[in-house]
């Protein structure tokens, strides 16, 4: 099970990067969210991997699996879900004002027209 | 002893904010009122927060009388009060500028973005656990993308996307550090993280050291260290000026946590890292200082040419920051305190300069502006300061952090001094093609303006606080070095939270 999480993990990041790594608004938000999924699932590794256990401390011979990553998990989804969501704002926003979704800036229009 | 208090910087704007959005979303006179009052209410409420920290040891508040290191504790001690108090008295300024000159007339939420804003900057500060920095850090990063979009327009959109998508990338890299460090140690207390990366077992080193540079990576980016500078110019040469100057404060919340972690946590002494984080903060702060200067020698705008003096700040503090002893942190925190004020003034004064020029170039003059006698004088002082000439605290400043790296003189010593040259320099360039040569083809009347009074008592405030910091130089360096001391010896912060015995 490890492999598979190390190989899915390995994936997304770099589709994730890949896309950010784009010119255009949509791709990158897109490779942004690959991202933030791979994060998540990341954290959620670090309690280490373990199947069939409660998520509570009994003693130290009953398996258990960590639940502080699960909460921190919970956390990241949220915020990284809002961002997602503001940026996605952000970016229409910008598509409607400047008629296109080029990421790029040139220094002729930034100050000068402003 | 504070108790309670030491929440209320974060209950305080967050209640004020959600109130403003519930209540008055439609009086903008209202919104001035409750919002410029809550502000001024945190600066006393802060303020008292320094007095009590500068006396007492530090004191940890529990967040649901969770003890630590299970719950999430905040932590007032001498810096993050200092840090709070910083943000709470620039914040009322800029607020006071804001109101002064319209500009929170000129989109909608701008005094309840300002509060979430203010809830995120004190909540990152005085927060004593690794994971709710994120949060906060995260909660900080929200209201600046409202704010830095305060206004509209479409480069401010565009540079806006290109802001938020820096970040988020900041904040994946952040969570994957944090998941990291979790993942060896087994806890996300900042005190306790001081305590178990001294004793960290051989085997898990490696994968301690990756983490650590991954968070120093992430507060590089809210420092813009280069390479992860490239945000910051067009960030705050778009956003409006007075949200730039509030922005003054978020690249000290940067500097702020690579002090925290780098000398608290993670100090040359830890056999983990040992002397890493020093080692790569050297040449990339040389670098950052010298990537400022020359952005301020070849500006194109008023607007770049101060980011980049923020950058080159942020370098020289950063400087300080590297070499890890006691005189270069106190050092550093004089010149980052110093540098939260000039910055705040020139952008402001930038502000002033291109609201009434219509254009902030700086390829070619243009008529003389209204206010021009008065604007120029400020823009001289805001330079002086900026650069590090004397009389103002900037040249205290640059002396305190040279010569607490007496050990590289050949090598720092030059680089700020020549990166100081270059700043005067560009300054001397752009403030003569802003103020001198705009006169030789000058018409009978400058076009009026308004006088914004209450916009220029803030200016003239903030270059104030400036004049305090060089006139009591000597007590406040007294007390920063005394918040050194601390900061190098963390025991109090780490007897404050009572950490269950190892066994």
């Amino acid at each position: 099970m490890e492999a598979l999480v190390a190989i899915a993990l390995g994936l997304l990041t770099a589709a994730g990067i890949y896309l950010m790594l784009r010119l255009r608004t949509f791709p990158v938000i897109v490779g942004l969210t690959l991202l933030s999924y791979a994060v998540n699932v990341f954290i959620f590794a670090v309690g280490r991997l373990v199947t069939n256990a409660p998520p509570i401390y009994v003693d130290a011979t009953t398996p258990y699996t960590d639940p502080l990553p699960q909460a921190l998990v919970l956390t990241a989804i949220v915020i990284s879900f809002g961002m997602t969501a503001v940026i996605v704002m952000m970016a229409l926003g910008s598509f409607l004002e400047a008629g296109h979704d080029k990421v790029e800036m040139t220094d002729d229009t930034a100050g000068e027209s402003k | 002893m504070m108790g309670h208090w030491i929440i209320s910087p974060i209950v305080l704007p967050a209640m004020m904010g959600a109130f403003i959005v519930l209540f008055m979303r439609h009086d903008l006179v209202l919104q001035r009122i409750f919002s410029l009052a809550a502000t001024a209410i945190l600066v006393l409420i802060t303020g008292s927060l320094l007095v009590s920290a500068s006396h007492n040891p530090p004191e940890i508040y529990l967040l649901g009388n969770w003890p630590a290191p299970f719950g999430i504790v905040l932590m007032l001690d001498r810096l993050s009060a200092m840090m709070v108090f910083l943000t709470a008295l620039l914040a009322v300024l800029v607020q006071l500028y804001a109101i002064g000159t319209n500009w929170d007339a000129r989109g909608r939420h701008f005094h309840a973005l300002f509060q979430f804003q203010l809830m995120g900057i004190g909540g990152a500060f005085l927060t004593g656990d690794a994971f709710n920095l994120f949060v906060f850090f995260e909660v900080l990063l929200i209201a600046s993308y409202g704010l830095m979009i305060h206004g509209g327009g479409k480069d401010r959109l565009r540079a806006g996307v290109q802001y938020i998508a820096f970040n988020l990338v900041g904040s994946s890299l952040f969570l994957i550090a944090l998941a990291s460090i979790y993942s060896v140690t087994g806890t996300l207390n900042i005190a306790d993280l001081a305590v178990k990366a001294q004793v960290l077992p051989e085997g898990d080193s490696a994968l301690f050291r990756v983490a650590a540079i991954m968070l120093m990576l992430v507060f590089a980016i809210k420092g813009a260290l280069v390479p992860l500078q490239f945000w910051l110019p067009g960030t705050y040469a778009n956003a409006p000026g007075p949200v730039a100057a509030l922005f003054a404060v978020m690249t000290k919340i940067g500097a702020y946590a690579m002090i925290r972690f780098g000398v608290m946590v993670l100090p040359p002494t830890t056999p983990a890292t040992g002397t890493m984080i020093a080692d790569l903060l050297l040449p990339t702060a040389i670098v950052t200082l010298a990537v400022g200067a020359i952005g301020v020698l070849g500006a194109s705008t008023l607007g770049r040419l101060a980011a980049f003096a923020a950058i080159a700040s942020m370098g020289t503090a950063f400087l300080a920051i590297s070499a890890f002893t006691p005189a270069s942190t106190a050092a550093a925190l004089y010149y980052m305190v110093h540098s939260t004020f000039a910055g705040a003034a020139l952008f402001l004064i930038v502000d002033l300069v291109t609201e009434r020029r219509a254009n902030d170039g700086l390829r070619r003059a243009l008529p003389p502006i209204a206010q021009s006698g008065l604007i120029a004088g400020l823009f001289m002082a805001s330079a002086i300061a900026t650069a590090g000439m004397p009389p103002l605290s900037g040249f205290l400043g640059k002396l305190l952090v040279m010569d607490a790296l007496r050990d590289q003189a050949a090598l720092v010593w030059t680089v700020i001094l020549v990166s100081s040259f270059l700043i005067v320099l560009g300054f001397a360039r752009a403030g003569s093609v802003v103020f001198w040569k705009a006169h030789g083809s000058a018409p009978l009347e400058p076009p009026s303006h308004d006088r914004q009074t209450l916009g220029f008592v803030s200016v003239f405030a903030l270059l104030g606080m400036l004049v305090i910091m060089t006139v009591f130089a000597g007590p406040i360096m007294n007390w920063l070095e005394q918040t050194a001391a601390h900061l190098h010896d963390p025991a109090a912060y780490i007897a404050a939270n009572k950490l269950p015995e190892v066994k």
